[in-house]
């Protein structure tokens, strides 16, 4: 059963239209990679399907839950704030520039959602939060505060807040895109580990060699349209359509 | 003058520094939390609201305070007289007493307090909108409620940002107290300027101006304290600093 269902998704921003028709699936335990070139709508994509944009047309059913549907009368139906939220909680969204709470300590950055949306036991969380540090080598961050970290530490810190809610799926937009090389590496260790556990994953990235490595299927947009989806051999080796070849020519040069 | 009258004179205005405080005191126990208010009403959705709010802030920082405070001394004898006043409102405002002091003092305060909401209404604003729209967005993915994430996530932050522009605010207040005394509201400028030509002195202006220093360099202190606390990682530190003299303690 595919976790994620994307159908005729569309979106415009006043006149600009964005994503013209994008529907894919990602199944369970799947690493999905979204390449592409700048300002062909990855980013805007990932944002539609965790309804930080609200699209403008398509449907959308996260875990089985209708995120966006059409009534019998063809008018589109957003799901509930509480419907929304349910949603969000089985979903977690690493952001490119982090997004951590600079008031908060990291374990607090972590245990505050848990503790506030879940209600759980605050010691219980920090347990948690704490297990989830040491995972990304962080143990002795714990009582740091954002600003007193390299961006690489910050990014893991927010992987491990969208973790401490045990989310069925992951997104990540360009997470290493606001990190330097040596940064990204680390990142990207991270994240194969958690694919070697096996979570499902969407990943808007620009590390092609990453997405080769990774992913299970790779996705290539282009002016709001998927132009390929298909395997990373497919899409890397010498099948791929001419459009592709020529993108991902200037990363290997 | 003598020792003696320097202390008369001294016990005297003691005295009305008492008046000065309940200004001082009053206006920040309401303009805060209704500059708060109008910041938000600015920042709403609906347009005809927000440039209501608009004319309001702009009045109140347009012109003097002084004139605002004779205004409202004079208000409501005008307002009951004049032909366009509403039967209620004239049925409420007649049976006010100008003459009475709690009339004089109330609105005083209503003056001081409708123009400083405005200059914290400006400094709350700007406060929650220099919060980064990312911060609603992570709490928002995260599952918080829009409430949870103003109040735990936004506020927080806003007031770190607004404590050293709104300390700048309440110190001014303390020296904008003494605009009352040409009212008249028998505040300790208003002494001090009486006093003058009974003891052929400057001493009680010298005195009235050594209150306000005093006072206004306690704010700083204690707003500068406070801000400090807002600090998290001074916050954390001094944590650590008192975990690390129990531990010392115990062993």
């Amino acid at each position: 059963m595919a976790i994620l269902e994307v159908r005729n998704l569309s979106k415009s921003f006043d006149k600009l239209t964005v994503l013209k028709d994008i529907s894919f699936n990602v199944e369970k335990g799947e690493v999905v990679a979204v390449i592409g070139p700048s300002g062909s709508g990855k980013s805007t994509m990932l944002r539609c399907v965790n309804q930080l944009e609200k699209a403008s047309g398509g449907t959308i059913k996260v875990c089985g839950i209708d995120m966006i549907r059409y009534s019998e009368k063809g008018k589109m139906i957003y799901a509930d704030s509480k419907t929304l939220r349910e949603i969000r909680l089985k979903t977690g969204l690493v952001f490119q520039n982090f997004n951590l709470f600079p008031h908060m300590t990291v374990l607090r950055n972590i245990t505050e959602a848990p503790a506030v949306v879940l209600k759980q036991n605050r010691h219980l969380a920090e347990e948690k939060a704490m297990e989830l540090l040491a995972k990304m080598g962080l143990e002795t961050k714990a009582q740091s505060y954002p600003s007193e970290l390299s961006g690489g530490q910050q990014q893991r810190v927010s992987i491990a807040r969208a973790l401490a809610l045990e989310p069925e799926m992951l997104f990540f937009d360009e997470p290493t895109s606001a990190l330097d090389p040596e940064l990204t590496g680390e990142i990207l260790k991270v994240i194969k580990q958690l694919a070697a556990d096996g979570m499902t994953m969407v990943i808007v990235t620009h590390e092609m060699s990453f997405a080769r490595d990774v992913a299970d299927k790779v996705i290539f947009m282009e002016g709001g349209y998927i132009v390929e989806e298909n395997t990373p051999e497919e899409i890397f080796g010498t099948n791929a359509s001419d459009r592709v070849k020529q993108f991902l020519q200037r990363f290997n040069s | 003058m003598t020792g003696e009258q320097i202390s008369t004179l001294f016990g005297l205005m003691l005295e009305y520094t008492v008046p000065t405080m309940k200004i001082f005191g009053y206006t920040l126990l309401y303009s805060i939390p209704l500059g708060m208010i109008v910041a938000l009403l600015k920042m709403c959705r609906f347009k005809p609201v927000s440039w209501i709010t608009n004319v309001y802030i702009l009045i109140m920082r347009g012109t003097p305070l002084l004139l605002q405070l004779i205004v409202a001394q004079y208000s409501v004898p005008y307002i009951v007289k004049s032909d366009i006043c509403p039967e209620f409102l004239r049925n409420l405002l007649g049976g006010v007493d100008i003459r009475s002091e709690s009339y004089t003092f109330n609105m005083m305060l209503i003056a001081f307090v409708l123009n400083y909401a405005a200059y914290f209404a400006e400094i709350f604003r700007g406060g929650i909108e220099s919060i980064p729209k990312g911060q609603y967005e992570a709490a928002g993915v995260l599952g918080f409620s829009k409430i949870q994430t103003f109040f735990r996530i936004i506020l927080p932050q806003v007031v770190e940002r607004v404590l050293p522009a709104s300390s700048n605010e309440i110190i001014t207040l303390v020296k904008d107290t003494s605009l009352a005394s040409a009212i008249p509201y028998m505040e300790i400028m208003y002494i001090a300027k009486k006093q003058v030509p009974t003891y052929a002195s400057l001493m009680p202006l010298f005195m009235a101006g050594l209150f306000y220093f005093v006072f206004a360099g306690v704010l700083t202190l204690l707003l500068s304290l406070i801000e400090k606390c807002f600090s998290h990682t001074w916050r954390r530190n001094v944590k650590n600093i008192a975990k690390g003299i129990f531990r010392r303690g115990n062993t």
